[in-house]
């Protein structure tokens, strides 16, 4: 560890300003199944997690550098046994501590011993506001034990945020949704439209939900809004495909948020590992600070100078840095293309081609009838099997 | 005036975020789940003295003894009713004024 006297070089160069969130997956394993997960697909090929103390040098050497926002994700982190311990350490090096989970494998024992580790803050998702639905999508029984999670959460004194993952399967729900989150007395709640990477992308069709759906959910989601301001602030995100400019995503590459997979991976975002010609770095062999400011991967998309047109003349490529780098990959088969979201893309045509597809034929039998593929290890094999690279090639060729 | 900046109020932080120094950035933040404000040097001063302690009235002459200079007493109180809907501070206690 060459940097762990001296000061920071991302600090001391203007031009890389330190990353803010460190996103900590600790393991790819996790007993929900959800056909939506931006996981790659190639999760059972990933192996050999990282362990204890690994993650405390990558806390470190981060949280020297500057990051203040700590995110324990997965999978689900409630997994590791060592969870205690990482919260522990994160509180004392000074992060703002979030756990990202599903709730499955909490107890009140838990809750509390997190509690007095200094966790500030658990996210819960939930699969849909009915139980037969959530169960339904989760693949496990788990609705009723998220209910329970939640009002312990609360009792516990954290701030609690809820998180449901929005699509066709559910996004009629949304008012019971709602009403959910109003029972459940969050403080925020997120209406996270489903992102099509990993398995959402693999799923994508079935997924996808209509433009219907969507100014009914913009509509409720609205009126609770107004209705619970000052008590639950909910967010909002409309789902990028029916846009026509591209999402400011990630806040840039290598700007803000920097991904640690399970495998010691460290990825601009969680998504980014299936980009062709692109080395991403290990924290086994380099640290943080390396890997943030000096790494060819880190470095790839940074700034502005890699684009090319139409995002090189735009006006407004400061404000959403050409999108995507992964979907412009996934939908254009060039990471350096515009995200093709926005309708100056010449490829914008696959995404409207994709939604009109999809208004067109929901609500049909045959296209409902079509299976969801669930997020699991068995699947992974036989999907993914050992190529990282070829299920998002397959499908972008099939465009 | 609200209750917020009252000044009998004792503003505390509230007990679902955080607020602390951060050396790197150079100032005062807040956190709160998956987000962070960065604090100006003046708010960083006014939030360092809402502990649970001081009424409002205090707070304001402990910042005038620390900068004699400046005219601060609105934009602290400003300050602090912003805090206040933030929901980053809420009062300890108040009483109420007779």
């Amino acid at each position: 560890m060459s940097n762990a006297v001296t000061p920071s070089a991302a600090a001391s160069r203007p031009s890389v300003k330190p990353p803010l969130w460190l996103l900590a997956e600790l393991t790819y394993a996790c007993p929900l199944q959800c056909p939506y997960c931006s996981n790659p697909m190639e999760i059972a090929a990933i192996k050999q997690e990282l362990d204890t103390s690994h993650w405390f040098r990558v806390m470190q050497q981060a949280r020297r550098m500057g990051a203040t926002q700590l995110g324990f994700s997965g999978g689900e982190p409630l997994i590791r046994r060592d969870l205690e311990q990482l919260i522990a350490e994160a509180r004392r090096l000074g992060y703002y501590t979030n756990l990202i989970t599903s709730g499955v494998g909490m107890d009140e024992q838990r809750i509390k011993a997190f509690k007095e580790a200094g966790l500030d803050h658990i996210q819960v998702s939930f699969q849909a506001s009915s139980e037969e639905l959530n169960n339904f999508i989760a693949g496990t029984d788990a609705f009723e034990h998220k209910m329970h999670m939640a009002r312990l959460v609360k009792q516990y004194g954290y701030p609690m945020v809820l998180c449901f993952v929005l699509h066709r399967k559910n996004e009629h729900q949304i008012r019971e949704i709602l009403d959910l989150a109003v029972a459940l007395e969050a403080d925020y709640v997120e209406l996270a439209t489903t992102q099509y990477y990993g398995w959402a992308f693999h799923n994508r069709e079935q997924l996808l939900p209509t433009r219907e759906q969507l100014v009914n959910a913009e509509k409720v989601a609205k009126e609770y809004q107004d209705k619970m301001k000052g008590r639950m602030k909910i967010y909002y995100v409309i789902p990028d495909y029916y846009e026509i400019r591209p999402k400011r995503c990630m806040d840039g590459w290598g700007s803000v948020f920097l991904t640690i997979a399970p495998d010691g991976t460290a990825l601009p975002c969680h998504a980014a590992r299936q980009l062709p010609g692109l080395s991403f770095p290990n924290v086994r062999d380099h640290d943080i600070d390396w890997i943030w400011s000096e790494s060819p991967a880190f470095n790839r998309f940074r700034g502005l100078d890699w684009m090319k047109e139409p995002c090189r003349s735009c006006p407004e490529k400061e404000k959403d840095l050409g999108g995507c780098r992964c979907q412009a990959y996934m939908l254009t088969g060039d990471a350096a293309n515009a995200d093709p979201v926005c309708d100056k893309s010449p490829h914008h045509h696959v995404v409207t081609e994709r939604i009109e597809h999809v208004n067109r034929l929901a609500g049909t039998r045959e296209f409902e009838a079509k299976p969801l593929v669930f997020r699991n290890m068995k699947n992974s094999r036989k999907i993914a099997g050992s190529s990282v690279l070829s299920n998002a090639r397959e499908t972008a060729e099939s465009e | 005036m609200s209750a917020a900046s009252n000044d009998l109020a004792v503003p505390e932080l509230a007990p679902t975020f955080r607020f602390q120094w951060e050396e790197v950035q150079g100032c005062f933040v807040i956190l709160y789940p998956e987000g962070m404000v960065k604090l100006s040097p003046s708010a960083g001063e006014i939030m360092k003295r809402c502990d649970g302690q001081k009424s409002v009235s205090q707070i304001i002459a402990d910042l005038k003894t620390q900068f004699p200079q400046t005219e601060l007493e609105t934009d602290v109180r400003r300050f602090l009713e912003e805090a206040n809907e933030h929901g980053w501070i809420r009062p300890k206690m108040r009483i109420s004024s007779p």
